[in-house]
């Protein structure tokens, strides 16, 4: 019983090491890549178009209108970003209908960095768009005496975003784990399906709040994000 | 421990491998062909546009092209309708003097086949009643008619007033010319013989007299001399026939104009109401 795929390793050669974590990643990421190149290649742009076709232009327009409502002017800088983390968290879920797969958003150390990456993309859209200092600033308003608060804020939904989905992902893992010593029969399909609909929830709520962060910082605040909304 | 740093680092980098993967492959390819759909949707409005523009400003001078036709047509029947009216009223003048002229040129006509008719009918009447006479006087009194002309001329020759006769002599005798006796028909031998001895006794003197026949005296005889005549022919009782004859035919004619002109007014009426 293991509460990670980090923890099963295919081969390790001191520091580094080839986990199930990155080798179902790249998985991930070849199917992602292969089928968008597939598609992609002989796109029509007349009015007549295949159904893949169809089914991504549906997903990217998709994406592009949440960003846009979310409230960043310019989803086009933003898409590549946060469709990447949609589509990586949704797909990384998806695939809990194989057997045998397991998430690499059940492993903290993915959910981190993704994480890490809003962490770090939320300043750089920010300094894009309005500045170093005016950036800056802005974590000194209202007032000087919130500057730490509004770092550890800033730490802390970091945090937040990479537990809340390892969370979500591992317990959906492994309470199918569980039941399926304790139930063998239908039970943990049920349970399968309700882990796909929490997955794709999950990557909605992590995308969309990804999506906040940098609109939050992309735009002259005259205040921060007073709270973010705990899921 | 639940993270391992390596694989955070690890799965930092394959994420940002595949942003950068899908954008080159998914996104970029998917927005450029959205992009190119919706320009060629925008030309295809735009086209379809411009074409119902220029299908409106064809209708328009289509409209305005008919309605200017309309016109003309409306104008050029109205002066069409205009030239049939002149044309037809001039028509009417020239058929109404066309119709005055053949009238008259009837009427002439009329009065000419009157008159030859007179003509012909004096001419015949003339011939009857010589015919008439030279029976009637051969069956009744056994005499020629020629001899009771002469007869007759010789008795009003006598039987001249004084007043005349002093004057027929006055002009016979100063006449340097032989006295002339003309006669519709021949006169015989004993008939002129017996006119230069009446003539000479009622002159008193011998005077050379000579005898011409002319037929158009109309079974008479007259004595010339010096441009004074004696005459006596039946002409006189000729125009009263051919006066009576005239009247005749004048109250003939006169009934035929008296249906004429009702015939003329119903052509008139017929006329006004085409």
């Amino acid at each position: 019983m293991h509460l990670s795929p980090d923890q099963i390793i295919f081969w390790q050669f001191g520091f580094f090491k080839l986990n199930a974590t990155i080798v179902y990643t790249w998985g991930l990421m070849l199917v992602l890549v292969i089928s968008s190149r597939l598609i992609t290649r002989r796109l029509s742009t007349k009015l007549q178009r295949s159904r893949w076709q169809n089914l991504l232009e549906i997903i990217v327009t998709g994406i592009n209108q949440q960003i846009r409502e979310v409230g960043l002017n310019d989803p086009q800088k933003h898409l590549s970003f946060l469709g990447t983390l949609f589509l990586f968290v949704a797909m990384a879920s998806l695939f809990t209908i194989v057997p045998g797969y397991e998430p690499p958003t059940g492993s903290l150390s993915t959910t981190a960095a993704l994480a890490i990456c809003v962490f770090v993309a939320v300043p750089l859209f920010g300094i894009e768009e309005n500045g170093l200092s005016k950036y800056f600033q802005a974590y000194l308003k209202p007032m000087v005496i919130m500057l730490p608060f509004n770092i550890i804020s800033e730490i802390s939904r970091t945090l937040a975003l990479a537990i809340r989905l390892f969370g979500n992902m591992m317990s959906g893992t492994l309470i199918l784990a569980i039941l399926l010593t304790v139930t063998p029969f239908i039970f943990p399909i049920v349970m399968n399906a309700l882990g796909l609909l929490t997955g794709m929830v999950q990557a909605y709520i992590f995308s969309i709040l990804a999506t906040v962060y940098i609109a939050a910082a992309s735009q002259a605040r005259q205040s921060r994000p007073s709270s973010e909304t705990k899921h | 421990m639940l993270i391992d740093w390596f694989t955070v680092v690890a799965q930092i980098i394959n994420f940002l491998i595949l942003v950068w993967l899908l954008k080159r492959f998914l996104y970029k390819p998917i927005l450029t062909a959205i992009d190119a759909r919706e320009q060629r949707i925008a030309a295809k409005l735009a086209d379809a546009d411009a074409k119902k523009m220029e299908a409106q400003k064809e209708r328009d001078a289509f409209q305005q092209k008919n309605e200017d036709f309309d016109k003309q047509r409306i104008e050029r029947m109205n002066q069409v309708a205009e030239a049939v009216s002149a044309e037809r009223a001039q028509l009417l003048d020239a058929a109404r003097q066309e119709s005055s002229d053949l009238r008259a040129q009837l009427q002439v006509t009329l009065k000419n086949e009157r008159h030859n008719l007179n003509e012909a009918l004096s001419h015949r009447a003339r011939e009857e009643v010589f015919a008439i006479a030279r029976k009637t006087l051969i069956d009744l009194a056994d005499t020629t008619l020629e001899d009771r002309v002469t007869a007759v001329f010789l008795d009003r020759l006598r039987e001249l007033d004084d007043g005349e006769m002093a004057d027929l002599k006055l002009v016979f005798k100063a006449s340097v010319d032989p006295l002339l006796i003309r006669t519709a028909f021949t006169l015989s031998t004993e008939q002129c013989a017996a006119i230069e001895t009446t003539i000479n006794g009622v002159l008193g003197e011998e005077k050379a007299v000579k005898f011409e026949t002319a037929p158009d005296l109309i079974s008479g005889i007259e004595l010339v001399a010096n441009g004074r005549k004696v005459a006596w022919s039946i002409a006189s009782y000729l125009a009263s026939l051919e006066e009576s004859i005239d009247e005749l035919l004048k109250d003939r004619d006169g009934i035929q104009l008296e249906v004429k002109p009702k015939a003329k007014t119903e052509s008139d009426s017929q006329a006004k109401s085409e």
